[in-house]
């Protein structure tokens, strides 16, 4: 599987006709395509192309990368073995039946606030996250529920955090949109989009840091940027890829187009739709991949994050996916035409990996329905969790400010107020 | 610490007033033998205690990074960095692009993982560019993560006016910073504060926004023996009492500590003993030292920059007034910045912040004030 840095840039009416375009999946290659993008692009593969073949250079050729080249076996039953197979299954369906959940309690008054779900889009976060080692490390947005449980956070945790108890994975104090976790580095969930970005820029700038100035010398911890394509207008997000591509950060920006940003269209917010494109313009390969598909994210994941751990620097990675539901629950959702939903409901991932596992013979319908009713159970036991757990006490709201909590300052009394017993017990004026 | 001692003592000798690029009179006779061993003798630009503030934290923990627009091979936008890309390397003192919200960014993302980064912005009126990194990433993450992710950074660079630089350059952002919860904000004012106070903050586990001033970088101030020690460290929260008084209190920081002391020697002669803090620290405000003294004095002048409304000394004044509104005998007075941007022109700019006059005719109409109304400034 090749990722090359070498995309040519074209006008988005321009195809490659030329390219031979190699799909694995069979079943999911309907070109059903819209103007933008095809829904169905696969994932691209530039054989060795002769130059003669290659169009000439009107357009800008971005820094030559070597084009990676690896002959694609007969493959279509080793693209996993059984257990990664069913670790994404029992993933992505978490990841579901989760965000339902999380859904329901909504409008049962147990959730509050902002709730993005995630639903439609666990391809990618499956396939990516679940490349990770536990010391890389993830940041996302305010859509992170499905992120955080990816890569490790405990159901009850979330849960918990999302009602806004003290055994949250944030005692409460972050919330949907704010999921922390030192443990499983995740670093947040951030409500501005565009925030992440750099701030995982900077957790790749000290794992290149680690290694070379504190001579930490096996050092190579990832950092996994997820975004969205309203995002990819975004001024940071332009600084950060040259920052990355310029040191050689070991980060893989991961943008989950969506095409949708609350009611506006990536198609008329975007002066060039096509996201990946922006990678080779800062020196860094710019992939494009179907987002429905865990397998197809899977393997462009496993490249993108070896590039990065070999030291080879940042990829962009555009993923076209989809959200079933409205941008966040409280949104209608009555812009989205219903014949472009249904397209997308038609390509689940969850149904498509089901369908691959069983007829590739990887797994039973029997161990599958195993996995769900086990996961069925979890997510009843973290609403219970949550349910039981108790809200913050009263002396919580002024914990946690400062590290140092000398930063409240001194107290009448010449002390700092911090000091005092019963500081945390008083109101909020300090 | 003997900034603490000088606070309770107040010797005389130590507080005359610091020089504007002059030296200061000395009371004690001048040989050069001798200046070695008097605990005020060494004198030191706030640059080079800056410098050699970064320099030996730099050398101290090698998780502490300096990023930055020049700060490299430029040596320092004001030459504050200097020598610094030679000792240490380009790994850690890095130049970046011109993108203040990236590498804001970078540095936050970098600090949740333990580093100790110190990001440089060439003013703070770069850090709005920035700003939502410095807020909303770095000072409320310790909150959001319940404390799992604590943020020491340090964000520094000159703030306030400089001369003649224009409106988008010479905004004071004390007030801004110091509203945000999650924030330490410091400014220092002598040598011995930016020496203190920045070591503090690189060490200090939160993120900490340090005004500095550009005025101040050349200006030479005295420095005492334990200040040049590596590991002196100042308190964050505490005020300075530079000169005791006992009829009025002016509270004043960075630039304007040395106007209100001028003032002051001015105000000693027209028989007016005005004690001047220098409150070194905006977040968290030493609302202590302030009401001690205003209860001693029973008057109050804020000083300060920036713009009045919302400023510093509206915060000051309020606070007085709720926990020390008996001990009052006149209005606060409140001197700050003309409401208007920077005009560029030389006359209008000095018209647009505090002279010295402005402080004296201040204190004056606070003194001479018994309770009547306040007419608007």
């Amino acid at each position: 599987m090749s990722l090359s840095g070498a995309k040519i840039i074209q006008p988005l009416c321009i195809r490659y006709p030329d390219m031979p375009v190699i799909s694995d999946q069979a079943a999911n290659c309907n070109t059903t395509s819209t103007p933008f993008l095809g829904s169905t692009r696969t994932l691209r593969r530039i054989q060795s192309v002769s130059a003669a073949q290659r169009r000439p250079a009107s357009a800008i050729v971005a820094v030559a990368d070597v084009v990676k080249e690896k002959k694609l076996k007969s493959n279509k039953n080793h693209l996993l073995t059984k257990e990664e197979g069913l670790e994404v299954y029992e993933d992505m369906i978490l990841g579901r039946v989760f965000e339902d959940m999380c859904a329901q309690m909504y409008y049962r008054g147990k959730m509050f606030g902002f709730v993005h779900l995630y639903n439609g889009q666990e391809a990618v976060s499956s396939g990516f996250i679940k490349l990770l080692k536990k010391e890389d490390s993830v940041v996302s947005t305010y859509r992170d529920h499905v992120h955080a449980l990816s890569k490790g956070v405990p159901a009850r945790a979330v849960m918990s955090e999302l009602f806004g108890k003290t055994t949250g994975c944030c005692r409460g104090q972050g919330g949907s949109m704010h999921m922390f976790s030192a443990e499983h580095n995740v670093l947040g969930g951030f409500a501005f989009i565009g925030e992440g970005i750099p701030v995982a820029t900077g957790a790749a700038f000290t794992s290149k840091y680690k290694r070379e100035v504190l001579k930490e010398a096996d050092c190579d911890h990832v950092t996994l940027a997820f975004f969205g394509d309203g995002t990819a207008n975004n001024g940071q997000f332009f600084e950060c890829l040259n920052m990355a591509a310029l040191w050689k950060l070991p980060i893989v920006f991961v943008v989950e187009n969506n095409l949708w940003a609350i009611g506006m269209s990536h198609l008329r917010a975007t002066s060039d739709p096509e996201i990946w494109k922006k990678g080779p313009a800062f020196g860094m390969p710019g992939v494009h991949v179907d987002g429905m598909d865990v397998l197809k994210v899977r393997e462009v994941a496993q490249e993108a994050i070896g590039r990065a751990r070999r030291g080879e620097g940042p990829t962009l990675v555009e993923c076209e996916t989809y959200r079933f539901r409205g941008h966040s629950l409280a949104d209608p959702d009555e812009l989205r035409d219903p014949a472009e939903k249904a397209r997308y409901a038609a390509r689940d991932p969850i149904t498509a990996l089901k369908k691959y596992l069983i007829e590739s013979k990887l797994a039973s319908e029997a161990e599958l329905k195993a996995i769900e009713k086990k996961i069925d159970e979890v997510v009843e036991d973290a609403v219970e969790f949550a349910n039981e757990s108790p809200v913050p006490s009263r002396s919580q709201l002024l914990e946690n400010v400062f590290a140092d909590p000398k930063g409240f300052g001194i107290g009448p009394d010449g002390r700092y107020r911090c000091e005092d017993p019963k500081f945390t017990q008083g109101t909020a004026q300090v | 610490m003997w900034g603490i001692l000088r606070q309770k003592v107040g010797g005389a000798t130590c507080l005359s007033p610091q020089g504007v690029g002059s030296h200061m009179l000395r009371l004690r006779p001048v040989t050069s033998a001798l200046r070695n061993y008097s605990s005020a003798a060494k004198e030191m630009t706030v640059r080079d205690a800056l410098n050699s503030a970064l320099d030996e934290e730099m050398a101290a923990d090698p998780n502490v990074f300096v990023m930055g627009e020049e700060v490299g091979e430029y040596q320092g936008a004001y030459k504050i960095t200097k020598g610094l890309l030679d000792k240490y390397g380009p790994e850690r003192v890095v130049d970046t692009p011109i993108t203040e919200a990236g590498f804001a960014g970078i540095g936050v993302g970098s600090a949740y993982h333990g580093l100790r980064p110190v990001i440089e912005f060439m003013t703070f009126n770069f850090s709005m560019q920035a700003i939502d990194h410095i807020i909303n990433s770095a000072a409320k993450s310790n909150y959001m993560s319940a404390g799992q992710i604590n943020v020491p950074i340090v964000f520094r660079g000159p703030n306030g006016p400089a001369a003649g630089v224009g409106a988008q350059h010479s905004q004071c952002y004390a007030a801004w910073y110091g509203s945000v919860p999650g924030l330490k904000v410091l400014v220092p004012y002598s040598s011995e504060d930016a020496r203190g106070l920045l070591k503090a903050a690189i060490r200090d586990p939160d993120p900490v926004v340090f005004l500095e001033n550009e005025l101040l970088y050349g200006e030479s101030f005295p420095v005492s023996a334990e200040a040049l020690d590596s590991s002196f460290c100042l308190p964050i929260g505490k005020a300075k009492i530079e000169r005791e008084g006992k009829d009025i209190t002016i509270t004043a920081f960075s630039k304007m500590v040395g106007y209100a002391l001028k003032a002051a020697e001015i105000l000693k002669k027209e028989g007016i003993s005005a004690e001047v803090i220098n409150l070194r620290s905006i977040r968290p405000l030493d609302r202590a030292t302030i009401n001690v003294s205003v209860r001693k004095t029973n008057r109050l002048l804020t000083v300060e920059e920036g713009f009045p409304q919302h400023g510093v000394g509206a915060e000051i004044c309020a606070s007085v007034v709720e926990d020390s509104f008996g001990y009052l005998d006149a209005p606060v007075e409140r001197i700050a910045g003309a409401d208007v941007p920077t005009p560029y022109a030389a006359n209008l700019e000095r018209m647009a912040f505090p002279q010295i006059e402005d402080i004296v005719r201040a204190a004056k109409r606070a003194c001479y004030r018994s309770g009547t109304m306040v007419a608007t400034a």
